[in-house]
């Protein structure tokens, strides 16, 4: 009996990392709030990025600002390939990153060993 | 608390753990026993694989997994069963919590170094920008910040300052060294309604140019931008390592709890017994081997290589040297000395070389120094010069013991008289891409000086090497076509590019790639693009910062022949990353089943005890692999079968 409910309890765990890693999950998209004549958004890094999913709106100036909790060396970079931009993020520390929105379109970023990654969406 | 403090707490802990395992053997116990483990264990978990938890951890609230995941399942359940297995009078196996931590950190310590050798070289780039201009504003020069700079000012420049911005010279005259931009070693000449570039750096003469274009339209900053986009861009095989680390970590998860039920639930095993096989496979699956693959080889193959006087920068660089099928050569100061010299005196030396060397004393032009070079070498001494002249676009006059002396161009030859044979003579040196320079004395030309940019004595041996290695070579060069021929043919070039302009340079190499991966071999700022697009940067040490920077492998003792010794050493030390990682990896295939219990009923089975000496073993022996790249033999030429 006990038996029985261990291998319940373990086929459920092992159907929980599945779905848990594996499946698809809903990545909210968040819009950046105008300040003045420029948008922000803050991006939290810690064991990844939140939000993941960032919306901007095209023409106007844009600041992200990335804040590194995670003492993973993995994330003390981030990349955005397709503006050449490559930034340090010292632990604590807010750091801006001006991006070009005369384009629109999707863009990817991710961390320097491009294990981690975030969606930015110019429209 | 930086990795390297976390790594070196863990290591010190860690070793009075190793002793214990080492000489049980031999009847000798760590003090303490279990005990002293469990502290010890207890301040590495906190202190040095915290963060990793903590990372796991993160990750985890937002369905992601790393490596930092695995360590910290590894540690933490290693960790917790030891205690589990102390309370319960079992064999303890702290160790493998303690060693593993401090072997991932030991790859993380080397990673970190590794990345931050790799210098900003758009920082470098950007300082090169002038930071002050003098522009024309209400009918004065004034000083302004470069930023205050628009397209159409009027920029006054003196001698030995930097040009500030692109633009077109409207009065005066000057020569202007533009190395730093084109690589082109010579000194320009410019005059009036000549195009100037931002960055350079003026040298003798003032002048006003118009400024044409400012900020982020300057050939710099277009070069910035090049360079920033090239170095970010993405390598292909990133891909498949994302999607592997992407499942391989809760796929070992699931095989651990896996593990478990079908021993505990299927076979009838004791929980002890079933949670030690899963254990033993999370253990025994901790990335240790795999991660130390690449950055041990990487340590030793570019330890190796620094003390050739060659610094690969990277591991893309070693995987893509594997592939290379062209080289592709910048002329100047790589193939070349990148410094004109004279190569041939016509007429009667010590005289034509003495009046010279008189008139260009007091010349700024810049062949002059390549004359009072030779002068000097060959032990002549110019007589007292009076009457100095400078004849705009010719070459310069004087008196010379009482004579009147020319040293200058072909337009200056046309006024005096040249003998038919001196007329074949200089056609000849002409035609061999030479810069021909007449000395005139008395309204007759009495000798011809020809001065070149060189090839290096290495060049022609460097580009046998690399032949024999199978490789095309090609050459790239803003000079003319005949200039360019002249130097291929002497040092053995398959295929020359010749008229590129600066920007250009990226662009020939992607066309090049088409056939095969490319290698270029650089030492300019302008090489910097071509550089970064190549799969293989190869920077010449006397080349400008900003070169070395983009370049993946820079060579220090400037000699070509490194090139082909940096490509063996690449070689060999790419294929020991391979080899580690294959040994890594069959590591995990075959020690995961082991330690899972497949082979029990033969058997043969891994406590965690044992599993967690087989990961220590296994990191040793990659370790031990990569230091052997140090005995490997680099063979500078391979022997032609």
């Amino acid at each position: 009996m006990v038996k029985i409910i261990v291998l319940i309890i373990g086929l459920a765990i092992i159907g929980l990392i599945a779905w848990w890693f594996f499946g698809k999950h809903n990545v909210e998209a968040v819009s950046a709030d105008s300040v003045g004549a420029e948008q922000q958004i803050n991006i939290e890094v810690n064991g990844g990025y939140s939000p993941e999913n960032v919306v901007l709106k095209k023409g106007v100036p844009a600041v992200l600002n990335f804040t590194r909790k995670d003492a993973s060396s993995c994330l003390d970079r981030v990349v955005f390939s397709d503006f050449g931009i490559n930034q340090a993020l010292p632990k604590d520390q807010k750091q801006a990153i001006r991006i070009d929105t005369s384009k629109a379109g999707e863009y990817q970023w991710a961390c320097g060993m491009d294990m981690f990654h975030g969606k930015l969406t110019i429209k | 608390m930086s990795i390297s403090k976390r790594f070196w707490i863990s290591l010190i802990l860690s070793l009075p753990m190793l002793a214990n395992m080492l000489l049980m053997p031999f009847g000798w116990m760590l003090p303490g026993g279990a005990w002293t483990q469990l502290v010890l264990t207890t301040i590495i978990m906190v202190i040095s694989a915290g963060p990793f938890v903590q990372s796991a951890w993160a990750s985890f609230k937002k369905h992601h997994s790393n490596m930092d995941t695995l360590v910290a399942v590894g540690t933490a359940t290693a960790y917790l069963y030891s205690i589990y297995a102390m309370v319960t009078n079992q064999a303890v196996f702290f160790e493998s919590a303690a060693f593993v931590t401090t072997f991932v950190l030991l790859g993380q310590v080397f990673e970190e170094r590794m990345r931050n050798n790799a210098s900003n070289a758009v920082e470098k780039l950007v300082n090169l920008q002038a930071k002050h201009a003098e522009v024309y504003r209400d009918g004065q020069y004034v000083q302004l910040p470069i930023d205050e700079v628009v397209a159409g000012d009027l920029v006054r420049v003196k001698p030995g300052q930097k040009i500030p911005v692109d633009g077109v010279i409207v009065e005066g005259h000057s020569t202007v060294d533009e190395s730093m931009v084109t690589g082109e070693s010579m000194p320009v000449a410019k005059k009036t309604s000549d195009a100037v570039i931002g960055a350079t750096i003026n040298s003798d003469g003032t002048f006003v140019f118009k400024a044409s274009k400012v900020g982020g339209d300057t050939m710099l900053a277009q070069i910035v931008e090049l360079v920033k986009k090239a170095q970010n861009s993405h390598a292909p095989i990133q891909k498949l390592t994302d999607k592997v680390s992407d499942i391989f970590v809760p796929v070992v998860m699931m095989l651990a709890i896996a593990t478990f039920l079908v021993w505990y639930v299927f076979l009838s095993a004791s929980l002890a017994q079933a949670l030690i096989f899963a254990v033993a496979v999370v253990v025994i699956a901790c990335p240790c081997a795999l991660g130390l693959a690449t950055p041990t080889a990487l340590m030793v193959g570019t330890g190796r290589g620094a003390k050739m006087g060659i610094l690969i920068k990277n591991g893309e660089v070693l995987e893509a040297v594997n592939d290379v099928k062209t080289v592709v050569f910048d002329k100047t100061g790589t193939i070349t000395v990148g410094q004109p010299r004279v190569t041939d005196v016509v007429g009667n030396q010590s005289r034509v070389l003495a009046v010279a060397a008189g008139l260009e004393e007091s010349s700024e032009h810049p062949l002059a120094t390549a004359i009072l070079k030779r002068a000097q070498a060959d032990q002549i001494e110019a007589g007292p010069v009076t009457d100095f002249h400078a004849i705009e676009g010719k070459g310069v006059e004087a008196t010379v013991a009482g004579q009147h002396a020319l040293v200058g161009n072909q337009k200056l030859a046309a006024d005096l008289t040249v003998s038919p044979a001196l007329q074949q003579q200089a056609a000849d040196l002409q035609a061999a891409a030479k810069t021909v320079v007449y000395v005139g004395v008395d309204q007759e030309v009495i000798g011809l000086i020809a001065i070149q940019d060189e090839p290096k004595a290495t060049s022609k041996q460097a580009i046998a090497d690399l032949k024999a290695r199978g490789l095309k070579t090609v050459m790239l060069t803003g000079d003319n076509e005949r200039v360019a021929q002249a130097i291929a043919n002497q040092v053995g070039i398959d295929e020359v590019i010749a008229d590129v302009l600066p920007g250009d340079k990226a662009d020939h190499v992607q066309a090049l790639q088409a056939d095969g991966k490319v290698a270029f071999v650089g030492d300019g700022i302008n090489d910097a693009p071509a550089l970064t697009v190549a799969d293989v940067g190869i920077a010449m040490g006397s080349g400008t910062d900003v070169a070395i920077d983009a370049g993946g492998i820079v060579l220090v003792k400037n000699d070509l022949r490194d090139v082909d010794r940096a490509l063996a050493l690449s070689r060999k030390t790419f294929n020991r990353i391979k080899l580690n990682l294959f040994w890594a990896f069959i590591y995990n295939v075959l020690g995961i089943p082991v330690a899972a219990g497949v082979f029990f009923s033969i058997g043969l089975s891994l406590s965690p005890e044992l599993a967690g000496l087989a990961m220590a073993f296994s990191s040793l022996s990659v370790v031990t692999s990569s230091v052997l790249l140090n005995k490997a033999k680099i063979t500078s030429r391979p022997k032609l079968a």
